[in-house]
């Protein structure tokens, strides 16, 4: 009994840790590029998830999922062109503010677009009972829906950035803007594909665990506070921790339900966060040596 | 093939380049000397895009490219090699000379970019034996061939070098002059800036002294080697006590 | 010198004149929203400061509007009574640091006295302040931002979760707040004209402290901070305690608007510690111009009396959140740094040479 509670434990914040691992990624997409934390990040989780339900009203369910996710990535782009693109040099300071401005316009515009209501996607299989055993532990198979796709975004990423010539164009701009322009790259360009890019992972996380977390028009500021916990937890930049490090926090957090109210699950997340902040901000697995060779 | 007339950069209402004038003909290696802080990085970063001039007007095989986003102006066939190197450090060689040669590949001349790349690598045979090394974790000379490599990718017709003797051992900046000179002999125009200036105006053509943001003395290299005043500011020769 | 004073006088006579405006046009159920943004008009002069004079962004604010404002609703309204007879109570009773008082229902009750929970609120306010400034503030851009915006998040859902909070619904029924005999901080239409002059009669006291402290060594230590920290630390200010400082302060400045804006509406609810709340506070700062303690205290005063009145519909955080926008991309220097003085400068001029 208390194997398989533990087990149930264990699966929850496994799939939590997915969505965070994404957003976490997303984070570090745009930061490698821009030296930009998009504030905004958590939601494209949202915009993924609610556009999806609505499209699923009419398109069969991955149709609705890739509709969504294109959408996603086409308002992401447009944040970067509207926002960001002509703005010379930036300070820190009025970068967040506007990637704070744009994440509440979002968040209002689902507001008076899908309303308050809280939406899910259907199970991509079988339905909210059905399970599948795995060594003795039932699991549904959503969360195994949630751990394949993240697998397989992180393997695509992974080749994306390392074997194709945009990648690695992409991460030329990251690694020196000015030296990859005088290659001839245009890094404005490689700046909004990063913003593409990192909406698109956000949306299809959005659509995977919304069967089992259900999405609404608020939860972007939230996921976006657990993906930078997640962001600062694997090293900034360092999106491959950020997997790790998703996983961890997700765990964490669920497993804090045995020993405080579920209520306080989010201040869990967000004093790790403060204490990371404060002790470590190169990460748990780097040092700061590795933390300033930015790289995906 | 380059023609700077005029220029004026300012750093905010801090003005660092005044009135500015400088051409390079085609076939030619002309030097720019000048102590730190005399401006020489600050006119490279504005002819390649990187920083926008206040006046003043940059042409580059009679087009005028001030306005442009550096990357067409690189496109165009105007290459930097940066100063302090800046190669891709988390990447391996190969992968930074492909890099370079992103605007043949949009030419869609990808033949020509793997023969470039034996070229580069003839050049430079330590690049060859470093060629899946980081970049990262090669020396500093190393790394000053992988960024001339990493521009000479791009087929450029005008190459420009920012300080590349900067930090390294002498025996790797005459390696380094050495490659100078021999794209020069090859029919490559180039336009150098050096602390160095010995070094510098030994395989230019021509130079030019740039002094607080000014040219203040032009003409052919070897004149300005002759000049004593030169002498005295840049060669470090103390020019009275060997005619005494 | 004289222009502060200056200034200051025009406060009060602005603050006097819309009262009379109000009182002329029959529209006194005005001066309930113009209270409100008085006390939140208290919150944002404090931001200000942190935020334009020491450069510190701060995404945490109303988590110090609602450390005040809960503390204060809490000690007022929960019920001693039952231990009545335990000494230390009793003391506390005796000494008036408690107070017996009818509760809704007519049952009588002891609770804390507002002035004692108050103090409390405050004590409270610096010594949090002071734990979190003083990791939080080592911190730069992106983490400070992050953090701040944790710390907020933090009470937020600390105050969402917590049933001695009333969780979901908030605390109602707070008392008033006795300031005079005669006087109270409360939101009954009787007191509606000395609410209103007591919240602004704050504002005005806090804009006096904080000018007066800009002009002094600590604004110039603070502008050098501003500048650049390293250099400032260089020529022997120590930047980090006047951060802190700062910090604490704006803090308290939270807290006490907290505490009065919570006895003013009788109650305080969650969403008063919410996150949109604190983006607002610093929407408002860079409207008025980081770093213009009057731009973004008039920017302070009529979008949030604005807003309170409901003009901005349910587009209420849309409107904030496009403000924050627009100013950034537009102005970053703050919407009545456009220009202005040099635009009615020329005005002048031009009157003049007409005039001659």
């Amino acid at each position: 009994m208390f194997l398989e509670l533990f087990f149930q434990y264990l699966v929850a914040g496994l799939t939590y840790g997915t969505i965070y691992a994404v957003v976490g990624i997303g984070f570090n997409i745009i930061y490698n590029t821009t030296g930009i934390i998009n504030f905004a990040q958590g939601e494209f989780v949202m915009l993924g998830g609610m556009t999806a339900v609505s499209l699923h009203a009419f398109l069969p369910l991955p149709l609705a999922i890739a509709g969504a996710v294109l959408v996603t990535m086409a308002v992401g782009g447009l944040i970067e062109m509207l926002f960001i693109r002509w703005l010379v040099k930036p300070s820190v300071l009025r970068m967040i503010i506007i990637t704070i401005g744009v994440s509440i316009l979002i968040r209002e515009g689902a507001l008076h677009l899908w309303g308050e209501g809280i939406r899910s996607l259907p199970y991509f299989t079988g339905n909210e009972v059905s399970a599948i055993e795995i060594g003795g532990v039932r699991v549904s198979p959503q969360v195994l829906w949630a751990l394949g796709v993240a697998a397989i975004v992180v393997l695509l990423l992974n080749v994306f950035f390392h074997y194709t010539m945009l990648g690695r164009e992409m991460r030329a701009c990251a690694s020196n803007r000015d030296a990859a322009a005088l290659c001839g790259i245009p890094t404005r360009n490689m700046v909004t594909l990063s913003f593409v890019v990192s909406a698109g992972i956000g949306a299809l996380a959005g659509c995977v665990v919304s069967p089992i977390t259900q999405t609404q028009y608020g939860i972007g500021a939230g996921l976006a506070i657990k993906g930078f916990t997640v962001a600062i937890l694997g090293g900034l930049g360092n999106s491959m921790a950020a997997v790790g490090a998703g996983f961890i926090l997700g765990i964490l957090e669920s497993f804090s339900i045995w020993v405080m109210p579920t209520a306080y699950k989010d201040a869990i997340s967000i004093t790790i966060l403060l204490a990371m902040l404060f002790a470590r901000p190169s990460g748990l697995f780097g040092n700061s040596e590795a933390a300033r060779l930015k790289e995906f | 093939m380059l023609k700077v007339r005029n220029l004026d950069v300012a750093y905010g209402s801090l003005s660092v380049l005044h009135h500015l004038s400088l051409h390079v003909k085609q076939g030619e290696i002309v030097t720019i000397i000048g102590a730190n802080g005399a401006g020489k990085t600050t006119l490279l970063r504005t002819i390649t895009g990187l920083l926008r001039p206040r006046s003043g007007s940059i042409r580059f095989r009679e087009e005028e490219i001030g306005s442009l986003p550096t990357e067409n102006i690189v496109s165009r066939g105007c290459s930097l090699v940066p100063e302090g190197r800046q190669v891709f450090a988390a990447m391996p060689v190969r992968e930074n000379l492909l890099l370079g040669a992103y605007v043949q590949f949009k030419r869609g001349r990808r033949e020509e970019v793997h023969r470039d790349l034996e070229r580069i690598y003839g050049l430079f045979p330590v690049l060859k034996q470093r060629e899946h090394q980081l970049a990262g974790t090669l020396s500093g000379g190393e790394q000053q061939m992988l960024a001339i490599g990493r521009a000479l990718m791009a087929g450029p017709s005008l190459i420009m070098l920012d300080e590349p003797s900067m930090g390294l051992a002498p025996l790797i900046v005459k390696d380094i002059f050495a490659i100078v000179r021999q794209l020069g002999k090859e029919g490559g125009t180039v336009l150098l800036v050096e602390q160095n200036a010995r070094s510098a105006l030994r395989i230019a053509d021509r130079g030019y002294v740039l002094e607080n943001g000014r040219i203040v003395l032009e003409g052919a290299a070897e004149n300005l080697l002759a000049n004593r005043e030169i002498q005295r500011a840049y060669l470090g020769k103390d020019v009275d006590a060997e005619n005494k | 010198m004289f222009q502060r004073f200056r200034h200051i006088t025009a406060l009060a006579a602005a603050i006097a004149a819309v009262q009379l405006l109000t009182a002329a046009t029959g529209k006194e159920f005005f001066l309930t929203q113009l209270t409100m943004a008085g006390y939140y008009t208290l919150v944002i002069i404090g931001l200000c400061l942190l935020m334009g004079y020491a450069g510190q962004i701060s995404l945490g604010h109303a988590g110090f509007f609602a450390i005040g404002g809960y503390t204060s609703a809490v000690l007022t309204t929960v019920d001693l009574s039952a231990w009545k007879a335990a000494p230390a109570i009793s003391l506390l009773a005796k000494s008036g640091i408690l107070t017996g008082r009818a509760d809704l229902y007519g049952g009588q009750i002891l609770t804390v006295h507002p002035w004692a929970a108050f103090l409390c609120a405050l004590c409270i306010t610096i010594v949090v302040a002071f734990l979190i400034g003083v990791p939080v503030l080592k911190l730069k851009g992106h983490y400070l931002a992050m953090a701040t915006l944790g710390f907020g998040t933090i009470i937020y859902s600390v105050v969402l979760a917590t049933s001695r909070f009333g969780a979901a619904d908030g605390i109602s029924s707070v008392p008033a707040f006795p300031l005079l005999p005669g006087l109270a901080v409360t939101g009954g239409s009787s007191q509606r004209v000395a609410n209103y002059y007591f919240a602004w009669l704050l504002v005005t006291v806090g804009m006096l402290l904080l000018i007066n402290l800009i002009h002094s060594r600590v604004g110039r230590a603070l502008r050098s901070i501003h500048g650049a920290e390293d250099a400032a630390g260089a020529m022997g200010v120590d930047a980090a305690r006047y951060k802190l400082n700062t910090f604490i302060l704006s803090a308290v400045y939270a807290a006490v608007a907290g505490v009065f804006l919570t006895h003013y509406n009788g109650g305080i609810g969650p969403s008063e510690a919410s996150i949109m709340k604190s983006v607002r506070y610093v929407a408002i700062v860079a409207v008025g111009g980081m770093g213009s303690l009057w731009g973004t205290l008039i920017m302070s005063a009529v979008l949030n009396f604005l807003s309170l009145r409901g003009y901005f519909g349910t587009f209420d955080d849309a409107v904030f959140g496009s403000i924050l926008i627009a100013v950034m991309l537009f102005s970053p220097e703050g919407v009545l740094k456009l220009d202005i003085r040099s635009l009615v400068g020329r005005w002048i001029r031009t009157d003049r040479k007409a005039g001659a």
